[in-house]
């Protein structure tokens, strides 16, 4: 029996096993969605192609499936780069489908016709073209296991109108992908895995640094068992929070520009840096000159092209990290490190005076406070989904999350407006998750359309506005290296509680502390969407601070103990 | 240092692009690049020489390899290989000059392939070397126009092809008649 390629677009689709796609119909996708109706997927209709995007990253990030995300020719297909990059950027395994317009008209500078496999050809993993209905099924197969294998990744599947409408026969057997398994023998530079043993058997002060490549494996068990076994301490990047309990002794918290002061110090005294699944970032290395100088180095990542790059390391291994560890497990051996594990403890110092929870309530709500309470108050199981900026840095500090895929968050790319939608995908993956968007007023005012999306698909999502009246993390940057010169940075918003009214959804405002509880107590009471308007103290910092390019010991540490406000 | 890759990729439309994207993308200069066919078909191959440093060139070739078309790198920078340049020269030669151009491509073995009254078209196989030297001889007579092909490289001995593992036949996407071959670099 013949179908057309909008059905065999569809019927790819349910046997990947998607049941939720996110999307927003147009000219040149028209076929698609008029097949659509007869397949047994949900569609969850976004207000921006952006959204959908994100959504799609949200919803693979929460799950760890392929996320799927539909759009239009043109502009609509336009409107997804930024999503896009940011799943690449994070190695989140998402599916873009656009229509393209008709295969005889490419070139000719039609209607909403742009190149956008061109557009997105640095962004994706891959991206295809396909101009026939019988090769629906073959770019569609491949897609998912492009998007999903090795290191994961966006990948855009761009189809033309005449595709979609002409007919063939599915031969799903036949549309197999053939990949070659690129990374199957080692290559000249590789490391040896007997050389990592011995560096671990050796080492006095080691550091595991877990990334998000112990999630994205699976990995986060082996992990955990490597640092009992041989009693690592660990620290982990943004995108590795949750892979280990935030709760476990050895796992000393987040490194880098606002990580701990004292994980830093660790990392700049350590002997032995055990890089597993990260990428050493800009932002958790500081100045690379003086990056962990005494330490030795293994970098194991399923990407071989990350290995060498920012760090060189002494054993670089490209493989996947779950295989890796356990190989390497049965070859460690148990050992004691109390002197170096006191030490760490010692360079703590009095980071918890400093901390801002433990100040007495002067009257000013801070953002920190709103965070562990709401850490408090949702036991820390709820998957959190944040936005860019210092609501993001505080959550990542006083949110502990105990499970993996529980902080969703954008990294690499650092989008704001990730946040809602992104949410919104984590909800339709996980429906029965308690999912809070933690947001500021500046990226929350850039997809707030979504609104009406978690409204018409009636989800129970609780939205925490981190209001500072600023753009707070730039601000931050100019109160700190431009003489407190806010260029651009002051931004007002709606009355958000109205503006929530006014999509129906519950909102309430809170000013001070003593009605933080209150607030978020009745929002998770709901059983619907609800949002909060938390109208923070204005110019608080997020502490400590590595300036970027500065040497990772030396932060910027909280004034102690008196936090100095705009208001004192 | 010049690092020589061989690159066999699908030949597939979009592909040379890919490729060149990539060496845009991470900030490496193309020194040369150059594509044909193989003795396989739906198969081409790259000769890409780059200036990078050995870490760089590890990366590059990790990067490739993640290009879905790609199907084998090597670098052959350090293995013995054949490495070849051809030109196509023209030279302004008229009454003595011209001899004094005859004799000089004889010396470098070159020939020559189209004779008008004005001028001569030299063609040229050899290392990059070569060809510059002949070029800085001929220089005073008057090139009028060059053109090279850039490095081609293959390296010595009796390996079998490398991309001739055994894989399935590919099934992706279009497979329209485009070439990368018939692109210009």
């Amino acid at each position: 029996m013949k179908l057309t390629g909008a059905q065999i677009l569809w019927e790819s689709l349910v046997r990947e096993g998607v049941t939720d796609v996110f999307g927003y119909p147009g000219g040149a996708i028209l076929p698609a969605y008029d097949a659509m109706r007869h397949y047994p997927i949900r569609h969850i209709l976004v207000r921006h192609e952006q959204g959908a995007t994100h959504m799609a990253d949200g919803y693979a990030r929460a799950t760890g499936k392929v996320g799927v995300a539909i759009a239009t020719s043109g502009p609509g297909a336009t409107n997804m780069v930024t999503g896009i990059a940011t799943a690449m950027m994070d190695s989140s395994p998402i599916v873009c489908i656009t229509g393209q317009v008709g295969s005889k008209l490419i070139g000719s500078d039609a209607f909403q016709e742009t190149d956008i496999t061109g557009i997105t050809l640095p962004i994706t993993k891959h991206n295809y073209l396909v101009t026939a209905a019988a090769d629906v099924a073959p770019a569609m197969r491949e897609a998912f296991a492009v998007a999903s294998s090795g290191r994961p990744g966006p990948v855009l599947v761009d189809i033309t109108k005449d595709a979609q409408q002409g007919a063939c026969d599915l031969d799903w057997d036949a549309a197999k992908p053939a990949l070659t398994e690129a990374f199957d023998e080692a290559l000249p530079g590789d490391g040896d895995v007997s050389d990592a043993i011995e560096l671990i058997a050796a080492a006095e002060r080691p550091l595991i640094l877990a990334g998000h490549g112990a999630m994205l494996s699976g990995a986060e068990r082996q992990v955990l068992e490597l640092a009992e076994r041989a009693q690592i301490p660990i620290a982990v990047t943004l995108l590795g929070i949750g892979g280990i309990p935030a709760s476990h002794p050895l796992n000393l918290g987040m490194m880098g520009m606002h990580g701990e002061a004292w994980v830093n110090q660790a990392i700049q005294e350590a002997d032995l840096l055990i890089a597993l699944g990260m990428r050493f970032d800009d932002r958790v290395t500081g100045n690379l000159k003086t990056y962990a100088r005494t330490a030795k180095k293994i970098h194991v990542d399923i990407d071989r092209a990350e290995l060498n790059k920012n760090v060189r390391v002494d054993v670089a291994i490209a493989r996947d990290l779950r295989l890796a560890l356990e190989e390497w497990l049965p070859r460690i051996t148990p050992c004691h490190r109390p002197a170096w594990l006191a030490h760490i403890d010692a360079l703590k110092g009095d980071a918890a005076v400093r901390d801002i929870q433990n100040l007495p309530d002067d009257g000013h709500l801070y953002a920190a406070h709103v965070i562990n309470d709401l850490w408090r108050l949702t036991k820390g199981d709820a998957v959190v989904v944040t936005d860019v900026g210092q609501h993001q840095m505080w959550e990542a500090q006083y949110y502990k999350h105990n499970r993996p895929r529980t902080l969703i968050t954008s990294g690499g790319l650092g989008t704001m407006g990730f946040a809602l939608p992104a949410a919104i995908g984590a909800k339709i993956a996980c429906p029965d998750a308690e999912v809070w968007v933690v947001v500021g007023d500046g990226g929350f005012q850039m997809t707030m359309p979504e609104l009406a999306t978690v409204v018409q698909e009636n989800l129970d999502i609780n939205i925490c506005i981190i209001n500072n009246g600023y753009l707070g993390m730039v601000r931050q940057w100019q109160e700190f290296f431009y003489d407190k010169r806010y260029a651009a940075t002051p931004i007002t918003g709606p009355n958000f509680a109205k503006l929530a009214d006014a999509f129906g959804i519950a909102a309430t405002t809170v000013t001070r502390r003593a009605e933080g509880e209150g607030a978020v107590e009745a929002a998770r009471r709901l059983k619907r969407a609800a949002l909060i308007d938390f109208q923070v103290e204005q110019e608080d910092s997020v502490y400590p601070m590595v300036p970027a390019g500065a040497d990772l010991h030396k932060m910027i540490r909280r004034p102690s103990p008196i936090v100095e406000t705009a208001a004192d | 240092m010049l690092h020589t890759f061989a690159v066999y990729v699908d030949n597939k439309p979009g592909v040379l692009n890919r490729v060149s994207s990539l060496f845009r993308r991470r900030a490496f200069n193309i020194e040369s690049l150059t594509v044909g066919h193989t003795e396989t078909p739906g198969i081409s191959r790259m000769t890409v020489v780059v200036d990078t440093d050995e870490y760089g060139a590890r990366r590059l070739e990790a990067h490739l390899y993640k290009l879905v078309p790609c199907r084998r790198v090597d670098n052959i920078t350090s293995t013995p290989s054949i490495s070849r340049d051809l030109a196509l020269i023209k030279v302004a030669a008229t009454g003595e000059a011209r001899t004094h151009v005859m004799q000089l491509v004889d010396v470098y073995r070159a020939r020559i392939v189209d004779v008008s009254p004005e001028s001569l078209v030299i063609e040229t196989t050899g290392t990059e070397d070569k060809i510059d030297s002949l070029v800085e001889v001929l220089r005073p007579y008057g090139v009028i126009e060059l053109v090279r092909t850039g490095r081609v490289a293959m390296a010595r001995g009796t390996l079998p092809p490398p991309h001739a593992r055994p894989r399935p036949a590919a099934t992706t996407a279009s497979e329209v008649s485009g070439d990368v071959s018939s692109c210009s670099v």
